[in-house]
């Protein structure tokens, strides 16, 4: 095993071990476990950021484990896995931070950060993959690790919630395995790559290779919560505050807009793509999602439950980005996104688990002037919210940018229109409660006031939401700096002929 | 390629048991040792032989010097010392593990008295029963075949009787009965064939069957037979109470090698034996078979209200992928068929010895298994509650699971050969699966209200230990699934060449 190959493994097992070990302590061990988790996190992100060296400068990480003829375990590093695995491991960071805070005191906290380090050793595993097979099998995973999160509560209705995020999961997983083996029965066995698959295939086969690709897009389209396979999404809100974070920013539905990306770039290739003629299908279904969510966030009062309607649209940025895979500038707003959005929707849920953990705040109407309780996090759900609208300088005006120019260059006015559209509905549903907030005053009591203290609220809960906001507007400020995630997008695309 | 110095240590894997089920009987104190010690040389002597093939080659022993058509023999080969694997490794864990049962059931002072009686039976019976396991992998004639049939049955209905209660003895009469008529079928069909063909020995037989209507109906009646021993749609009405009434371990037993055995035997007949006369619609019938049993075996797995019964439907649901393989198997080489088949019965075996050991953890702790009160087990039994979930993804061939790697040949063939709904059926049985699975699991999950004033029994590590560990096994089968390959494809046909070059007629 040579030392990029180490570099790869100790990437997976720098939160794996932690979690193993987590697992086998006491539950009352709970400075350990926390020494633990930030060893853990700290010791990933660095050698995140030595293998995007690596990457930058042209070094090959792989490894290989063949199974049996045909199937083979790969996981490898390129530009985009990096991207995917620098998001994962700094929020993983945060989200721990954190999660230490928010469940202060509270049962079966070792179950809770075992499975936590085990979502995102998955992750990162799907981060990696370096062909479906592997893609399939941390996919699989994910949703193995997130629903003991998901039901964390044991309540009844977190139980039904769990019933239906795994009905959802694994039916798409099992339309994944079959348009993956079918696939492979046509192409044969095939890597990630930037070319997709030779475009011979497409005169003999075109029309199943149109079907798989559709079956393909299902199979990762139920965690990326395209409409209609999104039903799981809102109900999974009844899951702690940091798994929703986790899940909506990181792990299981960026695990799927990142599936889709693989798909668009990687397996089926631009060019085969445009020869098959199934884009606009899949830019409509994205379009309709964009839309359809930010309407059904519109009404609703429970905070949380807005924020996941949110998601549902906000993720389908980067399925829109991808369906336009022949504009340069369309996919580099929609790769962006997934590590805007991942900043933007972390910090309003941070926020979101404040209020309630702070003032029992779930819902919306009972915002009104909560800013005055609680400046800190309102100015950071500020930004965020703001960001989400696309108001310059945040993260989420450059993605917006980026694919109104895709757009206008591809000749798709109507993208542009989609686009327009979504950022007043996303003023609509988040202005006033920006309002509320900031302008409105007090009425009554606040719903269940639990911490009283030096701070607005406990130390832990309001350093990773200021830090996420500071992150979404600097990354926004300085876009073109070396370092942005825009800088590191560009440099992904560059590896495609677009 | 084989010599008879080397090949006498095929012999062990039937001789060990049988001496250790033997002295079981005849002493009172130890028996636990005795079965220990057998099970560990087992183990070892299993391993050799599969040591002994990759570098010798599969081999032959004649028992006595006598060659066929006049002798015993008994042959290794890859799937055969694979299917020893793993009646060896789940056998060695079973013993433990009972072990860890008995003493449990034992240490409660109001029945010590019983169950100091039961575990006085169990240990011999279970010998007896490896022993014909062993037997039947390695025998090489379809008499010899019959006769470890029979000690099958005979040592494996007792062994389903052992708990006493009513329901299990009505059970376990339904199955001896069962597995009477089974192998009276197959004997039926061994008369037929030996009357046709004049031979008995496996490898002769292969080359004597031709498609002539005694051979047709001798590969019917013993068709029948091993479909009622291995509990095949719409065969299968005596296997669900006679694994779920037993004693733990001895569902184990049941579910885990017992089943196997029978279906082993029957996809040699089809696939080496009687290759040449299988007509691709009988094949299709049996496929249709299994793809009924996933599904009515599924539904009746969801419906369950007690664990044990769903796990035994559970297995029921499961044999059915064994025989969703017979169609797709026409259209892959033997090697590949083969494979297939040993990765669902070496996953299953794992796992569902690890759900039932989980289920009778459960029993333990709980006193009872209803699905809808299992309220809190996770925190008291995190390991066993850990044991299951494992389970149950290998159970739904979830990679990396050793199932997975068989569902996957199974879908590739499916979509090579054009035949798509089988791959609706793959699917859709994992799917079935998810849902009792986690139908169980999502009870453990609930955070029971008010104080768990429940009896807090705590396990021995040997009750806990042997489920986690299989149910680990069954998940990375397949990560080691190249050595599982290499392995199966140890069927070189120079075997048989080498026997007729010893002058028969």
């Amino acid at each position: 095993m040579n030392s990029g190959q180490l570099l790869l493994v100790s990437i997976l097992l720098s939160s794996f071990i932690p979690g193993i070990i987590i697992f086998c302590l006491p539950e009352e061990k709970h400075r350990l476990r926390t020494l633990l988790n930030f060893c853990g996190s700290i010791v990933k992100i660095s050698l995140v950021l030595v293998m995007n060296a690596g990457i930058y400068y042209g070094h090959v990480f792989e490894i290989r484990l063949p199974l049996i003829p045909g199937v083979e375990l790969l996981l490898s590093g390129d530009p985009l896995s990096a991207l995917f695995t620098t998001l994962s491991s700094v929020l993983w960071l945060l989200t721990t931070v954190y999660a230490v805070g928010y469940l202060e005191n509270s049962p079966n906290r070792s179950h809770f950060f075992g499975y936590f380090s085990l979502c995102v050793t998955v992750t990162i595993g799907i981060a990696l993959a370096g062909n479906l097979v592997t893609f399939l099998l941390f996919y699989e995973m994910l949703t193995l690790a997130t629903y003991p999160l998901v039901i964390h509560r044991g309540t009844d209705k977190s139980l039904r919630a769990g019933r239906n995020y795994l009905m959802y999961a694994f039916s798409g997983g099992a339309v994944f395995l079959v348009a993956v083996v079918w696939l492979q029965a046509i192409v044969g066995p095939m890597d990630f790559s930037a070319s997709g698959f030779s475009p011979m295939y497409l005169t003999s086969h075109g029309s199943v290779l149109t079907f798989i690709f559709i079956l393909l897009i299902i199979g990762v389209g139920v965690k990326a919560a395209l409409v209609p396979l999104h039903g799981w999404l809102p109900q999974a809100m009844v899951a702690p505050a940091p798994v929703s974070a986790l899940l909506h920013a990181v792990a299981v539905v960026k695990a799927g807009a990142f599936g889709i990306v693989r798909i668009v770039l990687d397996v089926y290739g631009a060019h085969n793509l445009l020869l098959m003629g199934v884009l606009p299908l899949l830019s409509a279904v994205a379009a309709f999602t964009i839309i359809y969510g930010s309407v059904l966030a519109l009404q609703q009062d429970d905070l949380k439950r807005r924020l996941a309607y949110s998601t549902i649209s906000q993720v389908s940025y980067i399925a829109l980005g991808m369906s336009m895979v022949d504009q340069q500038l369309a996919v580099i707003g929609g790769l962006v996104h997934l590590v805007h959005q991942g900043l933007m929707k972390i910090t309003l849920f941070f926020c979101a688990g404040n209020l309630a953990e702070t003032l029992g705040i779930h819902r919306i109407s009972e915002m009104r002037g909560v800013a005055r309780r609680m400046p800190l996090t309102m100015a950071a759900f500020s930004i965020a919210a703001l960001g989400m609208i696309g108001i310059p300088p945040t993260v989420g005006f450059v993605s917006k940018w980026y694919l109104g120019l895709g757009g206008l260059a591809g000749g798709n006015w109507w993208l542009l229109v989609v686009l327009v559209v979504s950022s007043l509905l996303n003023a609509w549903y988040f202005l006033p409660i920006l309002i509320y907030a900031w302008f409105d005053k007090q009425q009554g009591a606040w719903p269940e006031e639990l911490y009283v203290g030096r701070f607005e609220t406990r130390l832990m809960l309001l350093v990773p939401p200021l830090v996420t906001a500071f992150i979404v507007m600097a990354a926004g400020l300085v876009a073109n700096a070396q370092i942005s995630p825009l800088a590191w997008v560009r440099f992904i695309v560059r590896g495609y002929t677009l | 390629m084989f010599s008879s110095d080397t090949a006498v240590w095929i012999v062990f894997p039937v001789i060990l048991p049988l001496v250790a089920g033997l002295l079981c009987f005849l002493f009172k104190r130890g028996t636990f040792g005795i079965a220990l010690a057998a099970a560990i040389g087992n183990f070892f002597v299993v391993s050799f032989l599969i040591y002994q093939m990759l570098v010798y080659g599969p081999m032959r022993c004649y028992i006595g010097g006598w060659h066929p058509p006049l002798g015993i023999s008994l042959r290794s080969d890859g799937p055969a010392l694979l299917m020893l694997l793993m009646t060896a490794a789940t056998g060695l864990a079973i013993t433990l593990y009972a072990r860890g049962y008995f003493l449990f059931r034992i240490s409660d002072p109001l029945r010590a008295q019983r169950h100091k009686r039961q575990q006085h039976y169990f240990w011999p019976l279970w010998m007896l029963l490896l022993t014909g396991l062993n037997g039947l992998f390695l025998s090489a004639d379809i008499f010899n075949l019959y006769v470890t049939l029979e000690l099958i049955a005979i040592s494996a209905a007792p062994l389903a009787a052992l708990s006493g209660k009513p329901a299990s003895l009505r059970a376990s009469y339904r199955y001896l009965l069962i597995s009477l008529i089974g192998s009276l079928t197959y004997l039926l069909g061994v008369v037929f064939l030996y009357r046709s063909c004049g031979v008995l020995d496996l490898a002769l037989l292969q080359n004597l069957a031709g498609n002539r209507l005694a051979i047709t109906t001798a590969l019917v009646l013993l068709t029948v037979g091993l479909m009622l021993k291995t509990a095949l749609v719409p065969l299968h009405f005596w296997l669900p109470p006679a694994h779920a009434n037993a004693l733990a371990p001895v569902s184990v037993i049941l579910s885990a090698l017992v089943v196997k055995a029978s279906f082993y035997l029957l996809f040699r007949f089809w696939f080496e034996i009687f290759a040449p006369i299988i007509s691709l619609s009988s094949l299709n019938f049996m496929g249709t078979l299994g793809a009924l049993a996933i599904f009515w075996g599924a539904i009746q797995a969801m419906r369950q209200q007690r664990l044990k019964l769903m796990v035994a439907y559970s297995t029921v649901s499961q044999l059915g992928y064994l025989f969703v393989a017979f169609p797709l198997s026409m259209f892959v080489d033997g090697g590949q068929a083969w494979s297939i088949v040993v990765f669902i019965a070496l996953t299953h075996a794992c796992a569902k010895s690890a759900m039932f050991m989980v289920a009778g953890n459960v029993y333990l702790h709980l006193g009872h298994d209803r699905i809808k009160s299992l309220k809190g087990v996770r925190s008291s039994q995190p390991i066993t509650v850990f044991a299951y979930g494992i389970a149950g993804v290998s159970l739904m061939g979830l990679p990396p699971s050793g199932a997975f790697i068989a569902k996957w040949m199974l879908l590739s063939t499916s979509f090579a050969s054009l035949q798509y709904w089988w791959a609706v059926v793959i699917a859709g049985g994992s799917l079935l699966a998810m849902i009792y699975v986690f139908r169980v699991m999502s009870n453990f999950f609930v955070i029971p209200e008010g104080e768990s004033s429940k009896k807090n029994v705590s396990l021995s590590p040997l009750l806990e230990w042997p489920p986690l560990i299989l149910a680990l096994i069954s998940l990375f089968l397949g990560l080691i699934s190249p050595w599982v390959l290499k392995i199966v494809l140890y069927k070189d046909s120079g075997l048989f060449a080498q026997i007729f070059q010893g002058g028969l007629p």
